[in-house]
């Protein structure tokens, strides 16, 4: 089967007042039609800013500098503005963290659905209407016909999350990219929304990119996952393997901190120690050796590549890729080395 | 709605009569009355005696007040004690001139502002956003007398384009370009200060709303970035500039008192500064009265429209 969208390299800045900012730094993925990627890892990895690229939605200081993005083998990446606006809303639609705030205010729901409707299917006053009514009954919205003459703010989280997602597949996108979608919401909502996005990747087909920090959210969801740090991807593997045999020390550490009823009560949680650091300040070597507890000289000075180590699970690791072993002889060398120059010195 | 609107004006009314106590203990404080502005000084003091006395200036103030509110509640807003003319008629023929140069105004400083605060906050720290922001500041501290007198010496005097003042040309009915033409100089003063002040709320409202997440969702609708500013934010960005811009109303409805006099304009102003400068009580409170329930009725006017336009907000 072809692959849908193909992200190849991407490397994407924005300019602030201290000078430029790469955000997202060399990220290659694949993604089938119909399949689900989860992307997780904390914030600020540059996880969003991955789907703010596909959409180039990227504001008046970001851009894509390197790398290449195809939808359908067709490159994206140069397109002009005017035919990125054709792909966004029809091809490739997103829904956001935060219903309360993603919906416009001052627009009754129905003519925000009617206007992307109107935008990409040509469709005429009624028949957008009728269309966006059918697109509320089927995100479970009770009464479509009245939700469609009122405004945002007499829904609810859940309903207006509803809504958004309503919106974002009106026009029967190939791709949809969630963007934090359930974690605004309360716990029972959550589970309802993720049990809709299911029900219609079943019935439309259409290809989730699942962007998230809730490895619960992903191991519900997710046929394969890439983990980032740092705006690097640190590991990919389908969704079983990554559960099973997590292979970067990012990873595990990711899953150590979530909380399992059946754990011991002395047992405390375990956390990664540190934040990602900032985008200014990227360490050398391994982006992930300041905190990691593997960390050796190796890591330090070099960064590892990103291999395939079994099929289809990638790591960006010199401890996972078997070099670990290599640095206490490296640093050992070096000590032998020590006192040759200082006897060469006297 | 309505019955939101008939409890409003039912406060009104306190509200009024308070000000006009208030108005009319103020303005008999001010030295002088209207017999001493008007009568001969060489006048016998037996004659000028008889004349306050016929004219009720010489009743205690509270006395004076409540036969005003007498004749003021048969409707009859009494008569002008320097013209004798009804109060009524004065204030009738200068109500029109006024309204109509009011809007003409606020029309024209709201096409400048909110074009100009848009484009401000789109180019925010840009040389463009300077230049609206330092214009906003001239427009907003040059002194009208000074601003009037620089366009009647370049646009009349020098140019000889528009007249110099009034509101037609002498002793006639020039049609409605000849007063479009006398409307025009006068307009452009009281415009360019409510732009002025108008410029900023745009842009400070529009900065607000183009931090907004729904922006976002409009744009990943593939909605024209034209539409996402001018429709998605614009009309998210105006709802505060309502109240501001009801504001303005009654400032322009009291009369432009300084505008009016340079131009020579007809209007509320001029008879305010010439009923206060012969202590035309009547006439003053009159005035005073109409400036009040401008200022009620644009208040009133600012809220039904503002939730008219925002759907969250519910007058009850």
């Amino acid at each position: 089967m072809n692959d849908l969208l193909e992200v190849d390299g991407i490397q994407t800045v924005f300019r602030t007042e201290r000078g430029e900012v790469t955000s997202v730094d060399g990220v290659s993925f694949r993604l089938k039609a119909g399949e689900t990627l989860g992307i997780v890892g904390e914030s600020g990895c540059g996880k969003s800013v991955t789907s703010l690229s596909i959409m180039r939605l990227l504001g008046k200081n970001g851009s894509i500098r390197r790398g290449e993005i195809r939808l359908n083998g067709r490159s994206i990446t140069g397109l002009a503005e005017s035919a990125m606006r054709q792909i966004r809303g029809s091809e490739v639609s997103m829904i956001f963290q935060d219903p309360m705030t993603s919906l416009n205010p001052v627009f009754t729901i129905g003519s925000q659905l009617i206007e992307s409707i109107s935008l990409h299917l040509k469709l005429k006053n009624k028949e957008a209407r009728l269309h966006a009514i059918d697109m509320l009954r089927k995100v479970g919205i009770s009464r479509p016909e009245e939700i469609m003459d009122e405004y945002p703010h007499k829904l609810s989280g859940g309903m207006r999350q509803r809504v958004m997602i309503a919106i974002a597949l009106s026009c029967k996108p190939k791709l949809l990219i969630a963007d934090e979608p359930t974690t605004a919401l309360d716990v029972t909502i959550q589970a309802q929304i993720l049990d809709l996005m299911k029900k219609l990747r079943e019935e439309t087909g259409t290809a989730i990119m699942l962007i998230t920090h809730d490895l619960g959210v992903v191991a519900e969801m997710a046929d394969r996952v890439i983990v980032m740090y740092a705006g690097q991807i640190v590991e990919e593997a389908d969704v079983f393997t990554l559960f099973d045999k997590p292979l970067h020390p990012y990873t595990t550490g990711l899953m150590g901190s979530i909380p399992h009823l059946d754990a011991d009560e002395e047992e405390t949680l375990a956390s990664i120690p540190g934040t990602v650091p900032p985008l200014q300040q990227m360490p050398s070597g391994c982006r992930f050796h300041t905190r990691c507890p593997l960390a050796g000289e190796k890591c330090m000075s070099e960064s590892p590549p990103l291999l395939e180590l079994a099929e289809g699970h990638y790591v960006r690791c010199w401890a996972a890729q078997g070099h670990m072993e290599l640095s206490p002889t490296e640093s050992s060398s070096m000590e032998l080395s020590l006192p040759q120059t200082k006897g060469a010195m006297t | 709605m309505l019955t939101y609107i008939a409890r409003r004006l039912l406060i009104f009314i306190p509200v009024l009569l308070g000000i006009t106590v208030i108005n009319f203990i103020i303005v008999n404080m001010a030295p002088g009355n209207p017999v001493d502005m008007y009568i001969d000084p060489n006048m016998s003091p037996d004659i000028i005696e008889a004349k306050k006395e016929a004219l009720g200036l010489n009743d205690p103030i509270l006395i004076q007040y409540l036969k005003w509110l007498g004749t003021l509640l048969t409707g009859d807003l009494g008569y002008s004690m320097s013209s004798y003319a009804p109060v009524a008629q004065l204030v009738g023929e200068r109500i029109m001139p006024t309204v109509t140069l009011g809007l003409a105004a606020l029309v024209l400083a709201l096409l400048i502002a909110i074009p100009l605060g848009i484009l401000s906050a789109l180019k925010q720290n840009t040389k463009i956003d300077y230049l609206v922001t330092g214009l906003s500041f001239i427009g907003t501290s040059i002194p009208n007398f000074f601003l009037g007198l620089a366009l009647i010496y370049i646009f009349a005097v020098n140019l000889g384009v528009l007249p110099t003042g009034g509101m037609q040309k002498l002793g006639g009915d020039g049609g409605m370009w000849d007063r479009i033409a006398h409307m025009i100089l006068p307009a452009i003063v009281l415009a360019t200060a409510i732009a002025g002040r108008k410029v900023r709320y745009v842009r400070a409202s529009m900065l607000d709303v183009l931090k907004q997440d729904y922006l976002r969702t409009a744009r990943s609708k593939g909605v024209h970035e034209f539409w996402v500013t001018n429709k998605h934010a614009l009309r998210n960005a105006l709802l505060p500039v309502i109240t501001v811009v009801g504001l303005e109303i009654p400032l322009l409805l009291g009369g432009a008192i300084i505008t009016e006099q340079i131009f020579q304009w007809p209007g509320i102003g001029q008879l305010t500064l010439q009923s206060m400068m012969s202590r035309d009580y009547p006439t003053i409170m009159a005035l005073n009265l109409i400036a009040a329930i401008a200022v009620l009725g644009a208040n009133l006017l600012t809220d039904i429209l503002y939730s008219a336009a925002d759907p969250r907000i519910k007058v009850s």
